[in-house]
């Protein structure tokens, strides 16, 4: 804690240190806050990637700064007040836990917008964008019941929180329609970043049987070393290839640089208005990597839900779905699950034998 | 009986880092020298280590590397507190700081590369035998390294004279310096050996455990060092049953989720430290022929000559 406070106030400095040196008329000024380091691999590296991005598009119409390894609570509503104060006209906080920060230097600075990554709190000046990673986890459930020789996935949870337990759903359910007796075996680490520790968990679930590895945990240990036993995995955040050519069989991308552009393109505009955005597949806001290492009729399965899932044709949390004690959820959304639903998940499937802990 | 055997094999790798990084700062804690910089020296061990394997396309050079980089900033350290007579403990926290970053910055240009992991030791006949083959046998070179490294430095510490010197300037600095013995200079080297081994137990993640380099990656190991150093009362031959005990539980409570054995992981996950609370606390109510905390740790040396 003590350690990162530190980070963030060297950062700090060098930032107020930066913008006080560039001061282009009508430049727009952009800032991001970055919950891990740019170089970590994972979630925030694909958040620098659609920065780049950004400066790439606009080139000289926008300055960019960025804070990384800011930790969510207090000490994340300094850097953005920071951020403010250097003239960044649009924020983007990049992690869930920046979203009270963001909203209360929101209501203090009526005149800045914000854009605040996988929360629900939103004001007039204040959005909100996330992704249907739900969707993607689907077809991979699909995939990896193909793939799987065992019959036995194994899932590397980082925190028993809705997002990830709807993860692990929307994979059982997708991966019944190819194998209704298929089994999961589900670790959490409680941490979202430990490389010796998520390679311990795929090395524990691989020498329990398991042949397909999933993870939600954001480093590509688990996927370098299924590589090892020469076992399949799934990449998570970005493209894991390299640590796994004969292993990934593909991986969810988060690709924010079409959201950002058309953001900044608004607030360039002047139309830049307050908004809820949870992207699904038809957005781009995540993709799917090229499937790999697999035989053809599973890659030609696993597009054709892909096309399903884009068109609006399939949808993964579709009525009814049973849960693990074996009652039918209540479905609200008509043919499917509701978003309210998905986003607030805290039930397995039907199919699960674990136990999700804390119930 | 397998998974027993790939139990046992994941522990070892899981405690190795620990038992190093543990072991160089029972050295520097012995002299009398409190570095809680460890974690720092692990990750910027780490980085150059990486780094080195790298550019040279070997393990061993690596593993210089990353020795050589945290000595160095054990150095720094060295230079702060024995030399300049700063206090030991915010200076520590200070280098763990300064180790993060830097690690950081020397890391960036190989984030996203990979590297060939350390072989593991293959002799025909002996590795292939069932159960033990592969526990004794066939482990990479780092293991075997640890362990040896902790008999030299019980050897060193108990047997050598040097040894009962510098476990002199940890109990007593003020009498040790009175009979002639140059104080600072051990503790100097003392620090720059903890400095080695944290290092190379940090060049050991992305040379052998992980091999990757990413920022952040010892992901708290060099603190865990640390508790592990009181955890052994400052033996070295509990620092085995320590470091192994811990990696233990750490793997056990992930199998034993995996198994669907219905704990939360929360508390499986918290089971290590608390074991290390249930033995701190067993030790000091034993308190039998063990020795406790050298008694000058953590104190400032200022020669009065």
């Amino acid at each position: 804690m003590r350690k990162t406070f530190f980070a963030a106030a060297a950062a700090l400095l060098l930032a107020g240190s930066m913008s006080s040196g560039a001061w282009a008329a009508d430049k727009l000024k952009v800032g991001f806050i970055y919950l891990g380091p740019v170089g970590d691999l994972g979630w925030t590296y694909q958040h620098e990637a659609a920065r780049q991005a950004l400066v790439k598009e606009f080139g000289d119409k926008v300055e960019t700064t960025f804070l990384e390894n800011v930790p969510e609570g207090p000490d994340a509503e300094r850097a953005i007040e920071q951020l403010v104060r250097a003239g960044n006209k649009l924020i983007f906080t990049t992690s869930f836990g920046y979203m009270d920060p963001t909203l209360k230097v929101a209501k203090k600075y009526p005149n800045v917008h914000f854009e605040h990554c996988s929360g629900y709190k939103r004001d007039k000046n204040m959005s909100t964008y996330s992704a249907r990673w739900y969707q993607g986890r689907y077809i991979q459930g699909q995939i990896a019941a193909k793939m799987s020789k065992a019959g036995v996935l194994g899932y590397i949870g980082s925190f028993p929180i809705p997002e990830v337990i709807s993860g692990i759903d929307s994979t059982m359910l997708g991966a019944q329609t190819v194998n209704p007796s298929i089994k999961v075996k589900i670790i959490w680490v409680n941490s979202w970043f430990d490389p010796g520790k998520e390679a311990d968990a795929a090395k524990a679930l691989l020498d329990q049987g398991a042949d397909v590895i999933m993870q939600h945990t954001d480093s590509p240990a688990a996927m370098q070393i299924a590589s090892e036993r020469g076992k399949f995995a799934f990449g998570q955040d970005s493209e894991m290839i390299k640590f796994g050519p004969k292993a990934q069989l593909t991986s969810i991308l988060d690709t924010w640089a079409p959201y950002y552009i058309a953001r900044v393109k608004a607030e360039l505009d002047g139309t830049w208005k307050e908004q809820d955005t949870w992207g699904g597949l038809e957005t781009k806001m995540f993709q799917m990597a090229p499937y790999t290492n697999m035989p053809d009729d599973v890659k030609k399965m696993a597009e054709d839900t892909e096309a399903a899932i884009t068109a609006g044709k399939l949808q993964p949390f579709k009525c009814p779905v049973t849960a693990q004690d074996g009652t039918t959820v209540e479905c609200k959304g008509g043919d499917h699950l509701d978003d309210g639903q998905v986003l607030g998940m805290n039930f397995y499937v039907k199919g699960i034998d674990d136990k999700m802990p804390g119930k | 009986m397998e998974l027993v055997e790939a139990i046992i094999l994941s522990v070892l790798a899981a405690s190795t880092p620990l038992l190093i990084a543990a072991t160089g700062e029972l050295v520097a804690e012995r002299s009398g020298v409190l570095n809680l910089g460890v974690e720092g020296m692990m990750i910027v061990g780490a980085a150059c280590g990486f780094g080195g394997a790298w550019l040279s396309g070997s393990i061993v050079i690596g593993s210089i590397c990353g020795m050589i980089a945290g000595t160095l900033l054990s150095l720094i350290f060295a230079m702060m507190t024995l030399g300049l007579a700063v206090n030991q403990v915010a200076t520590g926290l200070a280098l763990t700081i300064l180790g993060i970053g830097l690690s950081g910055l020397i890391g960036a240009g190989f984030v996203g590369e990979r590297i060939t992991p350390a072989p593991h030791l293959y002799i025909p006949g002996l590795t292939d035998i069932p159960l033990v083959g592969r526990i004794l046998f066939g482990e990479d070179a780092f293991i075997y390294l640890s362990l040896a490294l902790v008999v030299a430095v019980w050897w060193f510490l108990y047997r050598t004279r040097a040894g009962l010197i510098l476990r002199a300037c940890g109990d007593n600095h003020i009498s040790a310096h009175a009979l002639g013995y140059p104080v600072l200079r051990i503790r100097m080297y003392a620090v720059m050996f903890g400095g080695a081994c944290a290092g190379l137990a940090g060049a050991y993640l992305p040379l052998a455990y992980t091999p990757f380099f990413i920022p952040g990656m010892t992901a708290g190991r060099g603190w865990i060092a640390l508790a592990l150093t009181v955890f052994a009362s400052w033996m070295p031959s509990r620092l085995v049953i320590g470091a192994y005990l811990f990696g233990a539980v750490t793997i056990l409570q992930l199998h034993a989720q995996g198994a669907g054995i219905g704990i939360p992981s929360q508390f499986m996950s918290a089971l290590p430290y608390l074991a290390t609370v249930i033995v701190l606390v067993l030790l000091s109510r034993a308190r039998t022929g063990g020795s406790t905390a050298p008694a000058a740790l953590g104190t400032v040396f200022v020669p009065d000559r």
